[in-house]
């Protein structure tokens, strides 16, 4: 067992852990901090994203000893006051999900891509999220979502019902 | 899946890691940034008895200038190499390979030495390294020593650097002023490579003076592609120059088949994006 110190989400927590369990592990099972999701399990899909010291990283690719002195922000740590994060109100408004699986990781790596690029073109939104996998929407209202929370005018829905 | 367990060192100084390793042997492996190793250990493709994290020694991060020189530290994050303006404007063919390597949160925690001592021949930075003439700095028992990258990759996943070794820092010499392309073909843009080429020119007065090729998952080890090379040194920097260069772009490959293609596509790939990659570096647009 080794024994970690780390705030998460504004809390400090402390544990004696095996080496071996992953940070997106600590998170879920230790902590219950279930908003953070396991979704491929091979660090493909980004499901798991949190922020490590202020960067995006996949917590499922990540050993929670790693994390020992650091401080992880997960989308339970996002909202301040009962107050949605922008973003996450952006997500909302723009209905950038449908069954919400990837969405945590999503606006997890969105808001990691607007603190580096406050105003990111619609090819740099598509970039930034790269390592986000989406099986239901074709990230259209996701790419809106993020253009909405950066105070851009978001691209029309070309779907007439 | 979760790694078999394991016990876990994290040495703050380059003495105990080296110290760690020697107590450990073949027992142990190095922790970089994780992001190729825990995939692998969560797999059980390897079940070490031991790990040893570099994480925490802080001399193997950085990027500093020295003489004809960019030196960047073994774990220094792609996220940072990519970023840095030393590496942009002394070696512009490393800060377009690592753009387009992985995604974002693998380059936040992906490290440049754990990326190139895994030498994965799908890895975006061993053509470069290879195109560049890098320069791999490696600590043991008996002190620093340099491998040349034309040594440092010895096989499939397989380095010069020894059992009780650790790669330290990357020496980039300085390719000041001229013009560099990663061609990177892949299905999915956070992927492994298919096929990479990574091209480095310097023209002169519309003639080419200096060429640099590497080529990626074109064998069992990123390959230099020295035939085109020597095919454009001294010819202008022209589309037709570049289209003969790219021929020679298959010497001494050995490239793999598999789902994403065959041997044969691969060699045709190599030819088309060698072009495409001398024509991009040379400021020719597209190829």
């Amino acid at each position: 067992m080794t024994r970690i110190n780390l705030v998460v989400d504004g809390m400090r927590v402390a544990d004696d852990i095996e080496p071996r369990m992953l940070l997106v592990q600590y998170l879920r099972e230790k902590l219950g901090k279930t908003g953070t999701v396991v979704g491929c399990d091979t660090s493909n899909c980004g499901a798991c994203t949190v922020h490590l010291d202020g960067r995006s990283v996949k917590s499922c690719n990540v050993l929670a000893v790693q994390a020992d002195g650091s401080e992880v922000t997960t989308i339970e740590g996002l909202a301040q006051n009962g107050q949605l994060h922008p973003v996450q109100e952006a997500f909302r408004e723009c209905h950038g999900l449908q069954c919400g699986f990837c969405t945590p990781g999503m606006i997890m790596q969105s808001v990691d891509l607007l603190k580096d690029n406050p105003k990111p073109t619609e090819e740099e939104i598509r970039l930034g999220i790269e390592g986000n996998l989406c099986r239901c929407t074709g990230y259209h209202n996701i790419v809106r979502a993020v253009q909405h929370a950066s105070g851009q005018p978001v691209a029309p829905n070309e779907v007439t019902a | 899946m979760i790694p078999a367990p394991f016990d876990y060192v994290a040495p703050t100084s380059l003495d105990e890691a080296l110290a760690a390793l020697r107590e450990h042997g073949d027992e142990a492996k190095i922790l970089a940034g994780g992001q190729s190793l825990l995939p692998v250990l969560r797999m059980r493709l390897n079940a070490p008895e031991w790990i040893i994290d570099l994480g925490r020694i802080d001399s193997l991060r950085g990027i500093r200038e020295e003489g004809d020189a960019i030196v960047i530290g073994a774990m220094t994050p792609h996220s940072v190499v990519g970023n840095d303006p030393l590496v942009a404007q002394h070696a512009g063919l490393i800060s377009a390979a690592v753009e387009r390597l992985a995604d974002v949160q693998v380059r936040h925690r992906g490290t440049f030495g754990g990326a190139l001592a895994h030498a994965d021949p799908a890895g975006d930075l061993g053509g470069p390294a290879r195109a560049l003439g890098a320069v791999f700095v490696i600590a043991g028992a008996g002190g620093m020593r340099q491998v040349d990258a034309d040594d440092f990759f010895v096989d499939l996943f397989e380095t010069a650097i020894g059992e009780d070794e650790i790669l330290v820092e990357v020496r980039i010499p300085k390719h000041t002023g001229w013009g560099s392309r990663y061609e990177k073909f892949v299905r999915v843009e956070h992927q492994w490579p298919i096929c990479a080429v990574a091209a480095t020119v310097r023209v002169e007065g519309g003639t080419v003076t200096g060429a640099g090729v590497g080529l990626t998952n074109m064998g069992s080890t990123p390959i230099r592609a020295r035939g085109v090379e020597e095919a454009l040194v001294g010819q202008p920097a022209s589309a037709e120059s570049f289209a003969a260069a790219a021929g020679r772009a298959v010497e001494g490959t050995n490239p793999p088949t598999d789902l994403n293609g065959s041997a044969e596509y691969r060699l045709h790939l190599a030819q088309v994006l060698t072009r495409r990659a001398l024509a991009a570096a040379a400021g020719l647009g597209e190829g």
